[in-house]
């Protein structure tokens, strides 16, 4: 039992992932694979990533990565469409791919006894997808479809608002999914295209988790991706910084018919790889989450009364995602649900968080780890974070001391450096009568 | 060596309180689950709702846990808590640390008689409330799916949606909730279910010191007036600013003791893909569906996904279809009906009942991977029937014959017993 610091919970850390129990392998063409077996039930996930995501996307055409992802799975040399999902769901499988701002991820699972079935499905989407153009046409009114519902929906809106005025002139301003005037444009062949740029296994993470021995996993994996080649040679460049806003922004989407507003409000934030990434989360555990919502929830929603949610948020990732509060409330109270939060963000940024907040913080952040890595898929995404983020295999081991040894001097230094309350981005979407 | 090896204990303690324990030792946690045989079927107009907004009141505290106190001391143990409302039950539950789920056992030990209902906290908990149901508003296929089950049921409570209708959301008193709570939070009318990383023998004992002073009184009588059969299809249109149209078809189906209800599931899955009856953990892709391949392969629709609850008295059968912009919701009914001729007059082949059998197989498998959906399980299934049939539905599944599916088809999916709700944009397209 490792024992961190009088009144956290003390937790046995070799029962977490660490190097006694992760297999990692790096292979000769660059993939990097991770296992580690679990035999309590009849089970096993497959997650990872790799490079290339909607900040790949060329001028006009946002959503391209997304929509490179969606079509893996459409078709390849040699199975159809039919004959995938087939493969897949007779076992009682899933498999599914998905871009984010910065990699495209995939996650599968299936009965342990299947895990070839699902590798060679991967290794085939990955490496030969054919992107036919009858299913590029069918995946793109699919899309089109979703982006129509996504620009009717006020908490999307928002968001999509925030976006573009917290990172004006950076990637991270567009979308993922993309526009319905981009996705529009979008051919096979400019999925084809994008796929050979971009998909390789340079910088390409597995993980393997569940009723397989872990040597045998990773075997199995370079048995399958092992020879693939091609892909982006060299390492991508790095994400620009972003500044907030020289002075409060605000921005109001009107959509009628509603009952409800969402406001997003906030600011970018530290990369994962920023020191203060750590200070900082364990600090907007206290101003937005911790119990229900942390200060934010009891100031909005405890006290007023206002919003069935209101939380804060921060994204981290490999650039300067977004710290942000987020809260849906009835229109007429928009502006002071966003009075009680910007009095909230000037406190956080005033005064060091209160011992007994900081202690409840760090027990939480160490006592939910045995819930978080309980499951498979748990387990799998933290292996894939430690890769991701090179953390280290005792990532997991270490984390009780690292959240230990926070100090509130530390998480006030953060809030500072991100937060400006009189540098935010305020975005409203809502009916009319919602006031800007 | 499997989570699933491991047989149930159940007791009932004199005051009447269903007792279920589950030792599992894969992870030191302990998942501790209350439910309460109380929801939307137990409601009446004028105080449509009650339900959901007492639940959301056994937050606001007690004499001994005032309310922020609670939160805190679940949090800072690194618990995950939380509560559902829905038509049959109300459920709370507490996934911890071993060696911290005193504490959770405590609160809702506590919380059964004890709960303050203030008048200032139902106040303010009123706007909160009514933000949650302006935020389902804000979703054209809520407001669709609220005149579906209002059509669907003219007679029986499971007519209004669990969150209440506004009118009552605005008018209901500290009373009405607090009268409410006091007829249906009892121990004849609760089932603790407790599953994790314990020895069974102290944790009963445990619970027992904790909830044996509760006093005894008898189960409410339920006061639920059946649903007379429908006498002829049923129709209804929602329109609305967004441009997305939407079609669901709602067929009155078994409730979850009915023999007839693993036939339907097997026609669920071989129709729209196996519906992942677990809290928590992810279901599998349903494009290989025979509503996938004619509906969204065949270019009408951009999705589709069938939606069958256990439930204790007869609910809904729907398929809810998001249809393209180039289509109709009549073209999309057009095709659905051309498929559900199908099953009622041709028996599914072997291969697709195996396949259901063997989805439904791989789905429980990935269930008992996270004590808190083992111990949900435990009991949930209560509410509606017994562990018994949470235990036996594989092999009830495995027994379903193809000419069991064609006999369900023919009983339940005939016009005369359906709503069709088609969900329409007021202006037409409009690209914005």
């Amino acid at each position: 039992m490792a024992k961190v610091k009088p009144g956290l919970p003390s937790l046995d850390v070799r029962s977490f992932p660490g190097p006694e129990t992760i297999r990692r392998r790096a292979l000769k063409n660059g993939l990097v694979v991770l296992a580690r077996q679990n035999f309590s039930s009849p089970s096993v996930v497959i997650s990872g990533f790799l490079r290339a995501g909607a900040i790949d996307d060329p001028v006009g055409q946002a959503g391209l990565a997304d929509i490179t992802a969606s079509a893996l799975m459409r078709g390849t040399p040699s199975r159809s469409f039919d004959q995938i999902y087939e493969s897949i769901e007779s076992i009682g499988a899933s498999l599914g791919f998905g871009a984010g701002t910065s990699s495209t991820s995939f996650r599968g699972k299936a009965l342990a006894e299947d895990l070839n079935v699902l590798l060679s499905i991967l290794e085939d989407v990955l490496r030969y997808p054919s992107f036919p153009k009858d299913q590029v046409d069918r995946l793109r009114s699919e899309k089109l479809t979703a982006l129509t519902m996504r620009d009717q929906d006020t908490g999307s809106i928002a968001q999509l608002t925030f976006d573009e005025l917290a990172y004006a002139g950076h990637p991270y301003r567009f979308p993922s999914d993309g526009y319905r005037e981009t996705v529009g444009q979008l051919k096979a062949g400019g999925l084809r295209a994008f796929h050979r740029r971009y998909y390789g296994p340079r910088g390409t993470v597995v993980a393997v988790v569940g009723a397989v021995d872990a040597e045998a996993a990773i075997h199995a994996v370079e048995s399958h991706l092992g020879s693939w080649s091609g892909g982006p040679r060299t390492p991508r460049p790095e994400i620009p910084s972003m500044a907030p806003p020289a002075e409060t922004i605000r921005g109001r989407v009107r959509l009628d018919g509603k009952s409800q507003s969402d406001i997003v409000l906030g600011t970018p934030g530290p990369s994962r790889f920023d020191p203060a990434f750590l200070p900082a989360a364990l600090g907007n555990n206290i101003l937005g989450r911790f119990g229900l919502f942390g200060r934010i929830g009891d100031a909005v929603r405890e006290d007023a009364g206002l919003a069935y949610y209101a939380y804060s948020s921060l994204a981290g990732g490999p650039g300067p995602g977004p710290w942000q509060v987020i809260a849906g409330v009835n229109p007429a109270n928009a502006e002071q649900a966003i009075d009680l939060t910007l009095l909230e963000l000037k406190r956080f940024v005033d005064e060091p968080v209160t011992p007994e907040e900081l202690g409840d913080n760090q027990a939480n952040f160490i006592g939910r780890l045995p819930l978080q890595l309980e499951s498979n898929e748990g387990v799998a995404g933290a292996l894939v974070n430690i890769e991701r983020y090179g953390l280290g295999l005792d990532y997991y081991q270490q984390y009780p001391g690292l959240i230990a040894g926070i100090t509130r001097e530390e998480i006030l230094e953060a809030a500072r450096r991100f937060i400006d309350p009189d540098r935010l981005a305020i975005a409203i979407a809502g009916p009319e009568g919602a006031p800007a | 060596m499997s989570q699933n090896g491991g047989s149930i204990t159940k007791t009932r303690l004199r005051n009447g309180l269903e007792v279920r324990l589950k030792e599992i030792h894969t992870a030191p946690l302990i998942s501790s689950w209350i439910w309460y045989r109380v929801g939307s079927r137990n409601e009446r107009q004028g105080t449509t709702g009650v339900s959901h907004w007492v639940e959301h009141m056994q937050f606001k505290g007690t004499p001994d846990f005032p309310a922020g106190v609670l939160d805190r001391a679940i949090s800072r143990d690194g618990g995950i808590w939380n509560a559902m409302t829905w038509v049959d039950w109300t459920a709370y539950f507490e996934t911890m640390p071993a060696d911290k789920i005193d504490l959770g056992l405590r609160l809702e030990a506590d919380r059964m008689m004890s709960s303050l209902f203030e008048e200032a906290e139902v106040d303010s908990e009123r706007t909160v409330i009514i933000s949650e149901r302006q935020g389902h508003e804000n979703e054209p296929t809520f407001r669709l799916a609220e005149e579906i089950q209002a059509a669907a049921f003219r007679v029986h409570p499971y007519h209004h949606e669990v969150i209440g209708d506004m009118a009552d959301l605005e008018r209901m008193t500290r009373e009405d909730l607090y009268q409410h709570y006091r007829r249906f939070y009892t121990p004849a009318n609760a089932v603790l279910a407790v599953a994790g990383d314990f020895r069974t023998r102290p944790m009963l004992e445990n619970i027992r010191a904790l909830f044996k002073d509760i006093p005894g009184v008898e189960r409410p009588e339920p006061q639920v007036r059946p649903e007379p059969a429908q006498r002829g299809e049923k129709r209804v249109t929602v329109e609305g600013v967004e441009e997305t149209t939407h079609l669901e078809v709602a067929y009155h189906a078994p409730k979850a003791n009915d023999p007839d209800f693993f036939a339907l599931a097997v026609l669920d899955s071989v129709l729209a893909g196996a519906s992942n009856l677990n809290m928590f953990g992810s279901g599998i892709p349903n494009k290989t569906s025979r509503l996938y391949r004619s509906l969204v392969a065949g270019d009408i629709a951009a999705s589709v996904q069938g939606q069958l609850s256990a439930t204790i008295d007869p609910h809904l059968y729907s398929i809810e279809i998001t249809v393209r912009p180039d289509r109709t919701a009549e073209e999309a009914l057009a095709v659905l009906d051309w498929e559900l001729d199908r099953v009622v007059n041709e028996a599914l082949t072997v291969d697709e009942v195996e396949k259901a059998i063997k989805q439904a197989r791989a789905l429980f498998a990935y269930g008992s991977e996270s004590i808190t959906n083992q111990a949900f399980w435990m009991g949930y299934s209560e509410m509606f029937a017994d562990y018994a049939w949470f235990e036996t539905y594989l092999d009830r599944l495995s027994a379903v014959t193809a000419v069991d599916v064609l006999s369900i088809a023919q009983k339940y999916l005939v016009a005369s017993n359906r709503v069709v709700g088609i969900y329409r944009p007021k202006n037409g397209a409009q690209r914005g």
